[in-house]
């Protein structure tokens, strides 16, 4: 089968620094894949390239059998690729409910006249719209917190409604950067369960996560990132034992 | 207190009270002008109609300021746009005379048109930035006003453009006193009710518009420009047409202020009127709708009133002591510093800004 994203010989360089070295990846559909390395390897930076944040120097991007030409974030997901953020980037000020329902932005299509006009088709689709932020607030379990700003929430709900929100662009690829970062091991364990239960719903997941055990339970493949190359790929138990992986994590003398 | 706050919060939301609420201030707007006109005289209905003239203003920048967080200092120049689109047409500048149906939107039109062309170079820049390069477009359409009289005289240059049209529409002038149910509405009363219309016309929008898919896409970009666009919102389109919706509003603003005044130059659009216009938006309370429209009643209104200093000073002190035109600015000045020092998220923030607020603190 045709893989969902696969990205070949892409490389980012800021000033004299190579971020991304030629990166070629390939996720298949319905996978969970972790990206993995050591700070500073380059994964959010690949993150930020796929979801066109930043501009490839070199490298390209096929999805879902096409090749993304136009690689503005918001054509990015359009396409179907939706993210979160290494530090959480939700709309503060808004409650969590209105930050799932810009998800569906992407989605919908009332402009400033159905906005004025307020027609049939603008109020069905706002109520369709407001109808699917409320049951994916409730599928990542905060639903009790819909009409509280999303600045106001506990920090795992925040991460919870990052989620949410990507969810709502309707993504075939839902690529979440360090989702776990900062949780106890109970609310690591909820996410763990709420990623299993995305990907049986269909979506295809990218993963960078630090916490170890987490990514080996979780993935089907990981890539190792260091330096901006990759520099392993496998099954969780092959990348845990590569010799190579272990020099880049620990260091030299000890491998 | 808190009692009788919570007692009207359930009855608020009864249909027949809130019916009720919006009869009782239809009719009030209605007879204002008389009321006012009998009492304190023609002058104030005068200040009324501007005032209206700046609700429309400020609930245009609010769309850019309040909304989509896009700080400009340059808006007055859409004002301009506007009222000179309306004078060079109906005039005997160019002897054309245009009608105003057709004028005032086309003004409000052509102010978008602008509004977008000068959003466009400055799409990358945020805050500070944005904000300078705003404050020179304002400028340079003020100077462009200023200077267009040679070698093709298109403006008049500082003179202005004078003997402007009236509104009419069609046989109905509102240059003309009229008759309705025994009660004469002179010009100034007939120009107040357009204004009236106009400036609730705005208002809806401005709900509708903040309240829809378009409104909540403003306001991510304020919240998270990168997030917003992550999140499949074309942050460039989406920008400008904030742009070009506020300066819709500051054209129509700127035929109707064109038609009631009979006069415009370039003097009337400094970069003062841009700052009044963004403190009406922050004093009232950015991105609220309702507080928006009371900082600029208020900001037209208090200066106004506080000509009248010279009657409180002879009744406290028996004389007057230091001239109300020299107080007037200061007291003005210092009511600005004190209301944004006291409120700093402006009089009437909305609801939500306030509970942020209070959970700031």
């Amino acid at each position: 089968m045709e893989a969902l994203l696969s990205i070949s010989g892409v490389s980012k360089h800021f000033g004299g620094v190579t971020a991304l070295d030629a990166v070629d990846l390939a996720i298949e559909h319905g996978a969970i894949f972790g990206l993995i390395g050591p700070n500073g390897a380059g994964k959010t930076t690949l993150f930020n390239v796929l979801t066109g944040l930043y501009a490839p120097d070199a490298g390209v991007f096929v999805f879902d059998g096409a090749r993304l030409a136009d690689l503005r974030p918001h054509r990015i997901a359009a396409c179907g690729v939706a993210r979160t953020f290494q530090n959480i980037r939700l709309f503060a000020n808004m409650t969590a409910l209105e930050n799932v329902m810009v998800g569906r932005h992407v989605r919908t299509r009332a402009g400033v006249l159905g906005a004025i006009a307020r027609n049939r088709a603008t109020r069905a689709e706002e109520a369709a719209i407001i109808a699917r932020a409320q049951n994916l607030l409730d599928y990542v379990g905060i639903a009790a917190r819909a009409n509280e700003l999303a600045k106001n929430l506990p920090y795992g709900d925040q991460r919870r409604l990052e989620i949410a929100r990507a969810l709502a662009t309707d993504p075939k690829l839902l690529a979440l950067d360090e989702p776990a970062a900062g949780m106890n091991a109970a609310e690591t364990g909820a996410l763990r369960r709420l990623l299993e239960r995305i990907r049986s719903d269909g979506t295809t997941i990218l993963l960078i996560e630090h916490d170890v055990k987490l990514v080996m339970e979780l993935c089907d493949r990981i890539a190792v990132l260091d330096y901006g190359k990759k520099i392993a790929e496998g099954a969780p138990r092959e990348v845990q034992r590569d010799p190579v992986v272990i020099e880049a994590y620990l260091g030299g003398a000890l491998a | 207190m808190a009692d009788l706050i919570a007692r009207w919060q359930v009855w608020k939301r009864d249909p027949r009270v809130a019916w009720s609420v919006y009869a009782a201030l239809a009719l009030l707007l209605a007879a204002l002008p008389f009321i006012v006109g009998a009492t304190a005289g023609n002058a104030w209905v005068r200040i009324l109609a501007s005032a209206l003239l700046y609700i429309m203003l400020a609930l245009g920048l609010n769309i850019v300021v309040g909304f989509a967080g896009l700080l400009d200092l340059g808006y007055v120049a859409f004002y301009a746009v506007g009222a000179y689109c309306y004078a060079l047409l109906a005039s005997p500048h160019f002897d054309l005379h245009l009608p105003a149906w057709l004028l005032l939107p086309l003004g409000a039109l052509v102010a978008g048109a602008f509004g977008a062309l000068l959003g466009a170079p400055t799409l990358r820049l945020r805050g500070d930035y944005l904000a300078i390069v705003t404050l020179g477009f304002g400028e340079i359409v003020r100077i462009f006003l200023n200077n267009l009289d040679a070698p093709i005289n298109i403006t008049n240059g500082p003179q202005g453009v004078d003997r402007i049209d009236p509104l009419r529409f069609g046989s109905l002038s509102l240059a003309k006193t009229h008759s309705l149910f025994g009660l004469d509405t002179p010009a100034l009363y007939n120009y107040y009710y357009l204004f009236l219309l106009l400036a609730l016309l705005v208002i809806f929008i401005s709900l509708r518009l903040e309240n829809s898919r378009i409104g909540r896409a403003w306001v991510a970009i304020r919240e998270d420009e990168t997030a917003a666009a992550a999140m499949g919102i074309n942050t460039r389109n989406i920008k400008l047409l904030a742009f070009a919706m506020g300066a819709t509003f500051g054209g129509l603003s700127g035929g109707l202020f064109a038609s009631f005044q009979g006069f415009v130059s370039p003097e009337s659009f400094t970069l003062i009127e841009s700052v009044m216009i963004l403190c009406m938006v922050v004093l009232g309370g950015m991105g609220h709708i309702p507080g928006v429209v009371f900082g600029a009643v208020l900001l037209v209104v208090l200066p106004e009133a506080l000509r009248y200093t010279g009657d409180l000073q002879n009744a406290l002190l028996g004389r007057i002591v230091v001239d109300p035109a020299d107080l007037r600015l200061l007291l003005f000045g210092l009511a600005l510093v004190t209301v944004m020092l006291l409120r700093p998220s402006g009089l009437w923030p909305s609801p939500i800004r306030k509970r942020e607020f209070a959970a700031g603190e």
